[in-house]
């Protein structure tokens, strides 16, 4: 099917579509409980409490560098399920297409997504395939939700950050946003930087294991990046955090195209990052604990938490002052995730 | 290029004493640019100059000084099935007398963000059925773009593209400042990018006449330092003239043949600045020869006047004459979500950079953060 293109027969429920189910979705996703395919997937019991998460995603480009659409959409929903304190197990997977999307294309997406599910131990266990004609979509939209078990008591959540809790970041901010905005064409500017894309369930795995219910809470910092994560966490557990910009890693190719484009490293996404409130006693633990794995190599304490003024977010300056650190305003910037 | 050491905190350190050393009275002065605002109240390097040291925030954010009945011509042109309206996405959000390009795209208007002026001639090339009309914002350092762009129209026969220019000068609105008699500023910081294309030259006269140091500034924690530092120096020298601490990127003659391109194009005559008024020979339009390309004149002239909400100070504070927290609605009726004036949404508007960086509640110490236990 390399020369053809998708048509609005491989959405009707006919021939044309069961084909694209036969000979790409499970072909390539291959496991029992898909490959019943019922109109549900019936899953074993998982043993313990369970996380539900879903994300839809519609990047632009569909290929950027480090990824595309579809590990994007399959780390993303892991990675969700991950700052639940669970490890994800089974996957669902919704495709809206755009009508004349390249065959080709949809095979190297779903390739990915197998592959990054197969990375994780995670099965797409179940899906869903929709066509709308040309200019009612862009190419390709995906849809993926997830489910995973929970082992640790208790299970992290934003609720339980508390004053004096330190804040670690597991990476370089905004490697994702800048590979994706260097790759539209007109930009007109090309860096070496690619995706973070990549799911944190090891990582994650591993901060639990060393501090256990000393982790308060996870987030990854997708959408509105770190700023939006810390005034998450400020607003829903009524304190304030501060953040010391000194410690923040940035990539000195992001720090320049940031700089070109007027944006600020705090605002862009990540996909292969997480953020934990820790308490202060298994700080060094969990440091210790992400530097041991590849994905944490450059973690770092980046600020902490305090009673201060509830919702308030304020970041020390490379110079010593003071700012606040607000929700970003508005969305002027291309999609990226 | 390594941003680095134009952010080193060690130099920026050695500066700030320096400035302190310098400064034995009070002295206001005025950045130029919204993208200096920005950055001074991103860094907190307000709170770190000396007490005495005031710094004011000029009119250098273009879309807030687009007039809002520009805005008003450029939504009522989107709302016309020809055309397709580009512009850069800064411009999106900034209300005109009763509606925004955001809004005009989502009535069914074919607004499109580019991100330059060549990018509006392309869509002309791809779209030979419709009219590409390109909403062209900026000083100086954007109207060599838009030069290029009406220049290969012109030469490539490209009839379905035009221009509605928007373009103001950054001297003649400093002239203006200066001859005003309210007129408090000491010393200015002149944008580092649009000297990059006009030169110091054009301020020569400006320092020597009203007797005022002027200092070609960049963007860049040590840059503003230097900057700041060079006119507090000539301050208290009693001297006044253009200096140059933006080396990396502005050369004293400025790039001439973005000049050229501009002067071969565009010719000045005044405009009116939204909430400031008519100022002289500070707008650029199109010379008579590229009238085939002017928007104004393909689709008649914009609607008459319009007004701001009475409680906005917008004009003001764009004249450094108030800063946005002594405005009354400034983080009440007035938000980045709800915006009364136009500094309040843009990008490098100063209401917005104080909304961003600067409600933080007194009192703030300056323990680093992972410097105390638990509260």
């Amino acid at each position: 099917m390399n020369n053809e293109r998708i048509q609005l027969g491989h959405g009707s429920g006919g021939r044309m579509m069961n084909e694209l189910i036969h000979d790409l979705f499970r072909r390539r996703f291959s496991n029992p409980q898909l490959n019943a395919l019922d109109d549900g997937a019936i899953l074993p019991e998982p043993g313990g409490r369970l996380a539900f998460a879903t994300d839809s995603f519609v990047v632009d480009p569909l290929f950027f560098p480090g990824g595309n659409i579809g590990d994007l959409a399959v780390n993303g929903t892991i990675n969700d399920l991950c700052m639940c304190g669970s490890r994800p197990l089974w996957l669902s997977a919704g495709f809206i297409i755009e009508e004349g999307l390249a065959c080709s294309d949809l095979e190297i997406i779903v390739g990915a997504m197998a592959a990054a599910a197969a990375a994780a131990q995670v099965r797409i266990v179940t899906g869903d395939t929709k066509v709308v004609e040309r200019g009612k979509a862009d190419r390709l939209f995906i849809n993926t939700s997830g489910i995973g078990v929970i082992s640790h008591n208790p299970a992290p959540g934003s609720c339980r950050i508390e004053p004096g809790d330190r804040l670690i970041l597991s990476g370089t901010l905004g490697d994702h946003g800048i590979a994706v905005l260097s790759q539209r064409s007109h930009l007109g500017f090309s860096t070496p930087l690619q995706s973070d894309t990549a799911p944190l369930h090891e990582l994650t795995a591993r901060l639990l294991e060393a501090c256990g219910g000393g982790v308060h809470a996870m987030r990854d910092p997708t959408r509105g990046g770190l700023a939006a994560l810390c005034n998450e966490f400020a607003r829903s557990a009524g304190v304030e955090i501060r953040l010391d910009e000194t410690a923040l890693p940035v990539r000195p190719e992001v720090a320049a195209a940031c700089e070109l484009l007027g944006l600020d490293p705090l605002y862009i996404a990540n996909e292969g990052k997480l953020v934990a409130a820790v308490a202060a006693d298994a700080a060094e633990r969990a440091l210790e604990a992400l530097k041991s794995h590849p994905l944490g190599r450059e973690a770092a304490v980046i600020g902490e938490v305090r009673k201060g003024e509830a919702g308030l977010v304020a970041m020390r300056t490379i110079l010593g002052g003071w700012r606040v650190v607000d929700l970003p305003a508005g969305e002027l910037l291309p999609r990226i995730c | 290029m390594n941003l680095a050491p134009f952010r080193d905190p060690a130099i920026a350190a050695r500066l700030i004493e320096e400035t302190h050393r310098v400064q034995s009275r009070p002295w206001v002065i005025m950045e130029t640019c919204g993208g200096q605002t920005h950055a001074i109240l991103r860094l907190g390097l307000d709170q770190l100059l000396p007490r005495g040291l005031e710094l004011v925030h000029g009119p250098g954010c273009p879309v807030c000084v687009t007039p809002a009945p520009l805005i008003d011509h450029a939504i009522a042109l989107a709302a016309r099935p020809e055309v397709i309206l580009a512009t850069f996405g800064d411009m999106m959000r900034v209300p005109g007398t009763a509606s925004t390009l955001f809004a005009a795209r989502a009535a069914g208007g074919d607004v499109r963000m580019v991100y330059s002026a060549l990018d509006a001639l392309e869509l002309a090339h791809t779209n030979p059925d419709r009219e590409v009309v390109f909403f062209a914002i900026g000083f100086e350092t954007t109207a060599p773009g838009s030069a290029q762009a009406v220049m290969r129209a012109r030469s490539q026969g490209v009839a379905n593209f035009s221009l509605l220019s928007a373009h103001v000068l950054v001297p003649a609105a400093i002239r203006y400042l200066l001859e005003d008699p309210g007129n408090r500023v000491q010393g200015y910081l002149a944008a580092g990018h649009a000297c990059a294309v006009l030169g110091g030259q054009p301020y020569e006269e400006l320092a020597a006449r009203f007797h005022v140091p002027i200092v070609i500034t960049g963007f860049e924690a040590i840059d503003l330092l230097r900057g700041i530092l060079r006119v507090v120096q000539m301050l208290e020298a009693g001297e006044a003239r253009v200096e140059n601490a933006y080396e990396r990127v502005v050369h004293h003659e400025g790039n001439l043949q973005a000049q050229d391109a501009i002067w071969n194009v565009f010719m000045s005559r005044g405009r009116e600045w939204r909430g400031i008024g008519l100022i002289p020979a500070s707008g650029l339009t199109l010379k008579p020869e590229y009238s085939a390309w002017n928007a104004q004149l393909k689709f008649g002239p914009p609607a008459e006047t319009s007004t701001e909400p009475g409680i906005c100070i917008s004009g003001l504070v764009l004249q450094g004459l108030k800063k946005p927290p002594e405005c009354p609605a400034f983080g009440r009726e007035c938000t980045p979500g709800h915006p009364l004036g136009a500094p309040m949404v843009s990008a490098e508007g100063a209401c917005a950079a104080y909304f961003s960086y600067q409600r933080m509640p007194e009192g703030r110490d300056d323990k680093s953060p992972g410097s105390e236990g638990a509260a």
